[in-house]
């Protein structure tokens, strides 16, 4: 499916930082208020913000950061978390409900539930997840505007 | 039902005087796993929670929660409570467990 840029509503890519808790939610809430603004549904909203949210602290506790991208379309929305590594060895396994390799120290603060990767996939409605150890992991989320 | 009429019930002290305590409760959620809560809240929900830190206020942003309540009496960071007050989400904090105070919240009739 190629797009034209004309059709692109509004673009961003911003950064997230390794081990920038304090930070965590600050993109999903900006992207909230945004697609508010752009009058887009809010359940679609809701979903995107979870989707968002968990990507954004994935990329600070598990990744040596990355950045996330918002590509709105008239139609559809774009979501692309990328990450410079480490890569996930075995992505069935991480997709799994209930699996987490988080650190002791941020489980104490509520993370490692086992439960980002299967919400951001739940909240989207298309999910397309691509790793390689030692390089990094891609996730590009589709959420539909009409239906 | 609103989150000003939980105060006396919950025992509750009002952390964030500046955020508005007649947003409506329309639900609770008890849980100290932010994806759990990710996954589950629903807008409206009064959290229960001994979680204290930043990302608490994100999650309970996100999902548009009537307010959190901090359990055990717990200490709350002084980031936490400027980032509600911007997000105007009330904190209210109890010496109560998260047991007690879910059974009270419960018993007002949020379910
Ligand atoms: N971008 C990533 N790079 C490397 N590993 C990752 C990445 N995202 C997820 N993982 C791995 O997949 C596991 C599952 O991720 P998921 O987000 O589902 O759970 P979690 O982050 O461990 O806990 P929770 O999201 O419930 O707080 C992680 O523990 C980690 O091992
Ligand atoms: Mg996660």
């Amino acid at each position: 499916m190629e797009r034209t840029e004309k059709e692109t509503t509004y673009q961003e890519t911003r950064r997230v930082q390794k081990g920038d808790f304090a930070a965590a939610g600050q993109i999903s809430a900006s992207y909230k208020n945004m697609l508010k603004r752009l009058g887009v549904d809010s359940k679609v909203v809701r979903r995107l913000a979870i989707a968002s949210y968990e990507a954004e602290i994935n990329l600070a506790i598990h990744t040596l950061g990355g950045s996330m991208t918002i590509i709105v379309y008239p139609d559809h929305i774009f979501l692309v978390v990328e990450d410079t590594g480490p890569g996930i060895a075995d992505i069935a396994l991480a997709m799994q409900e209930g699996y987490s390799t988080a650190p002791e120290e941020v489980r104490m603060l509520g993370f490692g539930a086992g439960m980002g990767l299967p919400n951001m996939k739940r909240c989207s409605d298309t999910f397309e997840i691509t790793s390689e150890l030692g390089s990094g992991t891609t996730i590009r989320m589709g959420f539909n505007l009409l239906n | 039902m609103n989150v000003a009429k939980l105060m006396e019930p919950l025992e509750l002290d009002l952390l964030t005087p500046e955020t508005d305590l007649t947003r409506e409760v329309t639900g609770g959620c008890v849980c100290d796993l932010l994806s759990f809560v990710m996954a589950r809240g629903e807008a409206g929900m009064a959290w229960i929670t001994v979680q204290t830190h930043l990302n608490v206020i994100a999650v309970a942003s996100l999902h548009e929660f009537s307010c959190v309540i901090v359990a055990e009496g717990c200490a709350v960071e002084p980031e936490t409570l400027a980032k509600a007050a911007e997000e105007g989400i009330p904190v209210l904090r109890s010496a109560l467990s998260e047991y007690i105070l879910s059974g009270r919240l419960y018993a007002l009739g949020v379910r």
